[in-house]
């Protein structure tokens, strides 16, 4: 009789365990140990790093100013990005690579609407709420358009998101007839500088409350449920009358609407846009904060904190390096070792011989009678 | 080395963590011969297969080899291949993109060029004196999938094989096909190969096949000539059942309150899917344990999965308590009260990174809805009441479903569709892989199931569990349904007459 044994090992939580292995199987140990080594070195090394000031800026308001100040401002848009990217990962078990070309597009439709179609403006044309909703609905649409090549055509993520990567920034330009318009109006640059009064950047704002939007839809919906259920075996989900299709479909729609968010911060920055260059390589970082939150790049369960702790060590990094002058150039080698160093830190392989570095014997077969 | 003989296995053994999957076997081919390798699933058929292609290191035994001196050491399917042993697998393992030519000799040329001239040339007359329709220049993807296949063997034959293993070949492919597959097969025999031809179609078994090795739980039950052993007899030695034990246990149990009021709970009629079965009528009553059975590959479970919608259904109506129901996608069936417990409990059952609890509460969170989650305690209520009434074990309701054994992992299957209080239960081989305890309490469960009212279908390769949990037998052979056995004609002898069908009375 072929009779399976149950094994024990699988059943029983080991009471032997170190304190080194739980912390190093937790799947946030890599970011979070990545993070206090950033904390540490730049303790060390300079402590004014951490100081932070007030200043005036240029429109005579007190401000926040510091390099803590622009951690968290500049990572807003890699932390929006990041939750998406980690929805799209887990239920489709690849990446969008489209992201920073759609932000151009999303930024590129908001501007000319509030240009009203001119080259520049003093005043905003239209409400820029509405403008910004309609940049989201416009890169929904983007993000619905690459989530059915990947779900009803089964085309792999990374190819089919090549499309809008390679032809996004072109759209962009054309939306504006070529043109690079400029809008002067203050109050379009608040999602991106400073609300009057507010001596706090209003980006952090902005990405905490997506932070805070995202942690209600997970804990109120099943789209944490669904999404990895999916992610992990989508013949199961479909006997349990999911529609693995439909999923795929919402999660692209879903970062659409975050790389719209995204793309208005940062077109806000400046109230111009550049196409080829506004946030280029930005959809690169964001696939790298998924993978430091620890998240398996082949999708299946995922942890979305992981993704927005990933992102914002990837800030941190580039603010260090900048602090210590190492010119922009030379930036993304610098930050390629470290990246390096934590991505082959976070593989599974590592990990595993990282938890077990006195792994029990494996046992012998066990015959039974 | 027994006379005539290419290839002589003796007293192979090979343990798996927990399992003894070949005990002792012994498998004698010989020269031009065509050998079926018969058995149930879990038998142990692929794993000799493995043992003997180098894919499986083994446990203990000999491997003989006609023109190796000693016993044969093959530590890879590359020191097979190069003792004469290949293996045709029932997927097609060849790359549809490239040429037939490429596919034949892909691996097996010499530094870094390659003489396409030579190639092409050489395939063509391989081809050729095999009768193969394809071109070498052809893309492989553009072929029949029958033709790929016998490229595939062509692929084989042209390495010099002296052992061509044939795993399940014939199952993707249609009638025609195969009458072209077996006519090739016949030339390789005249030309002196051994063939090991691994099947679940008995008609075709007995078509081809010179003689029949029988495995049963990973042991030998005989090797026979093919004249010497009729169908019902091979039947009964594959399902490790004599004829006449005619011991009838459904006595035990005793008889189910099937209600014959109203309507039948589920009633479907010329119901017919993709998935390749031919029309079927089927019905169930309240109370009432129906089975369907036949061997692996007739078809059982491609009735239970249009009746749930799991394929694509083509054709047929159904009722639900006397209802029109349209039964499109699982979430209708879910929704009109039937449950599907999967035959493949890894790839179509467990999620296996998500937590026991997420398993089990899957299947009524997606009848419930999108918006509205199962809080965290109502889940881990629901999780611990069914941990406990299933006697699920597991470490925590947290644990991840993989790390369980096969069968706790079932009952987790289980506890999700009892959770959601279907009117219709659809268990597909529930016990197969599973410890004989587990076994027990689920058929247990199943019988009281129905005299709570539910309607379960039960379908299992093991006769003896059929018989003690159904009432009715739908039997299935190649694909359609032949017969239905009720009262009476429940016996052991019985139903493997209409498994077997074909000539035998």
């Amino acid at each position: 009789m072929t009779t399976p044994v149950k094994n024990p090992e699988t059943q029983v939580r080991r009471p032997d365990e170190s304190l080194w292995k739980r912390l190093t199987r937790q799947q946030l140990f890599i970011p979070v140990a990545a993070l206090v080594l950033l904390v540490l070195f730049n303790l060390i090394a300079d402590p004014t790093f951490f100081t932070v000031s007030v200043k005036e800026n240029s429109l005579g308001n007190p401000v926040l100013s510091g390099n803590m100040v622009s951690v968290l401002d500049n990572a807003s848009e890699l932390v929006i990005l990041a939750i998406g990217m980690t929805l799209v990962t887990a239920s489709s078990g690849g990446q969008d690579i489209s992201v920073g070309a759609t932000m151009t597009i999303a930024g590129s439709v908001i501007l000319r609407l509030v240009c009203g179609g001119q080259a520049a403006a003093d005043t905003m044309q239209m409400n820029l709420f509405l403008a910004v909703l309609i940049g989201i609905v416009v890169t929904a649409l983007f993000g619905a358009f690459n989530g059915t090549l990947v779900a009803y055509f089964n085309i792999q993520p990374m190819v089919a998101t090549l499309i809008m990567y390679t032809a996004g920034r072109s759209i962009a330009a054309w939306i504006n007839n070529n043109q690079l318009p400029i809008i002067n109006d203050v109050a379009f640059k608040y999602a991106g500088t400073f609300l009057p009064g507010i001596p706090v950047p209003t980006p952090i704002f902005i990405t905490a409350l997506m932070v805070l939007v995202f942690w209600l839809v997970l804990k109120f919906t099943n789209l944490g449920l669904y999404t990895q259920s999916v992610g992990i075996n989508p013949n199961s989900s479909r006997l349990n009358g999911l529609n693995p299709k439909m999923i795929k479909l919402l999660t692209y729609v879903i970062l659409g609407v975050c790389v719209a968010v995204a793309g208005y911060i940062r077109i806000s920055r400046s109230g111009s846009i550049n196409y080829s260059r506004n946030a280029e390589n930005i959809e690169m970082d964001a696939i790298l904060a998924v993978a430091l939150g620890g998240n398996a790049l082949s999708g299946g369960k995922f942890n979305i904190y992981g993704s927005i702790l990933g992102a914002y060590v990837i800030q941190f990094l580039t603010t260090t390096l900048y602090k210590y002058e190492v010119p922009s150039t030379a930036l993304p080698a610098y930050k390629a070792v470290v990246v390096i160093l934590l991505v082959v830190l976070s593989a599974p392989v590592v990990r595993e011989k990282l938890s077990s570095m006195k792994k029990a014997p494996v046992k012998a077969v066990k015959e039974v009678s | 080395m027994r006379e005539g003989a290419v290839l002589e296995m003796r007293g192979i053994c090979k343990y798996f963590p927990g399992v003894r999957a070949l005990q002792d076997v012994d498998f004698t081919l010989r020269e031009g011969e065509i050998h079926a390798l018969m058995g149930e699933n879990g038998a142990g058929k692929s794993t000799l297969i493995k043992v003997l292609t180098g894919v499986y290191p083994k446990d203990g035994g000999e491997v003989h080899i006609k023109g190796i001196d000693g016993a044969a050491v093959i530590r890879s399917p590359q020191d097979a291949q190069n003792a004469g042993i290949s293996t045709v697998y029932q997927e097609i393992t060849l790359c549809p993109n490239l040429t037939v030519a490429e596919n034949m000799y892909i691996g097996r040329t010499k530094g870094a060029g390659a003489n396409w001239k030579a190639m092409n040339a050489g395939a063509g007359k391989i081809l050729e004196s095999l009768g193969i329709p394809a071109s070498p220049r052809q893309q492989l993807g553009s072929c029949s999938i029958a033709v790929q296949q016998m490229v595939a063997i062509a692929r084989a034959v042209d390495m010099e094989c002296k052992v061509l293993i044939l795993d399940e070949p014939t199952s993707s492919l249609d009638e025609q096909e195969v009458v072209k597959l077996f006519g090739l097969m016949r030339d390789l025999k005249a030309k002196g190969v051994g063939i090991i031809f691994v099947t679940h179609f008995l008609e075709q078994v007995y078509e081809v096949c010179d003689r029949i090795t029988v495995l049963r739980d990973g042991q030998l039950v005989g090797e026979y000539v093919i004249e010497d052993l009729p169908r019902v007899q091979l039947v009964s030695k594959m399902l490790g059942k004599e004829l006449d034990d005619m011991a009838d246990i459904k006595g035990e149990t005793g008889g189910q309150a099937v209600s014959q009021e109203g309507a039948p709970v589920l009633e479907a009629q010329g119901l017919c899917s993709s998935a390749g079965i031919k029309p079927f009528d089927f019905s169930i009553r309240k109370g009432e344990v129906n089975g369907f059975t036949g061997l692996l590959g007739s078809g059982r479970s491609e009735c239970v999965r249009a009746i749930f919608g799991a394929d694509h259904v083509t054709a047929g109506t159904v009722k639900m308590d006397g209802r029109e129901a349209r039964i499109k996608k699982p979430l209708d069936a879910m929704r009109q009260g039937i449950g599907y417990l999967p035959e493949d409990r890894k790839g179509d059952g467990i999620v296996g990174d998500l937590s026991v609890r997420e398993n089990i509460i899957l299947a009524l969170q997606v009848m419930k809805g999108f918006f509205r989650p199962f809080s965290r305690a109502q889940a881990e209520a629901f999780a611990d009441e069914y941990i406990k009434l299933l006697e699920i074990k597991t470490a925590s309701a947290d644990t991840p479903i993989k790390s369980l054994s096969g069968g706790n992992q079932q009952k987790c299957i289980l506890a999700r569709w009892l959770l959601t209080d279907p009117k219709y239960l659809i268990l597909d081989e529930p016990t197969r892989g599973i410890d004989i305890g587990t076994k027990i309490e689920i058929q247990k469960l199943v019988l009281k199931l129905a005299s709570e009212g539910k309607s379960v279908t039960f379908i299992s390769s093991e006769i003896d569990e059929m018989l003690r949990t159904c009432s009715r037998l739908v039997v299935m052979r190649d694909r359609k349904a032949v017969g239905e056995l009720n009262g009476e004609d429940l016996t052991q002898s019985k139903i493997m007459a209409t498994i077997a069908g074909g000539d035998e009375k």
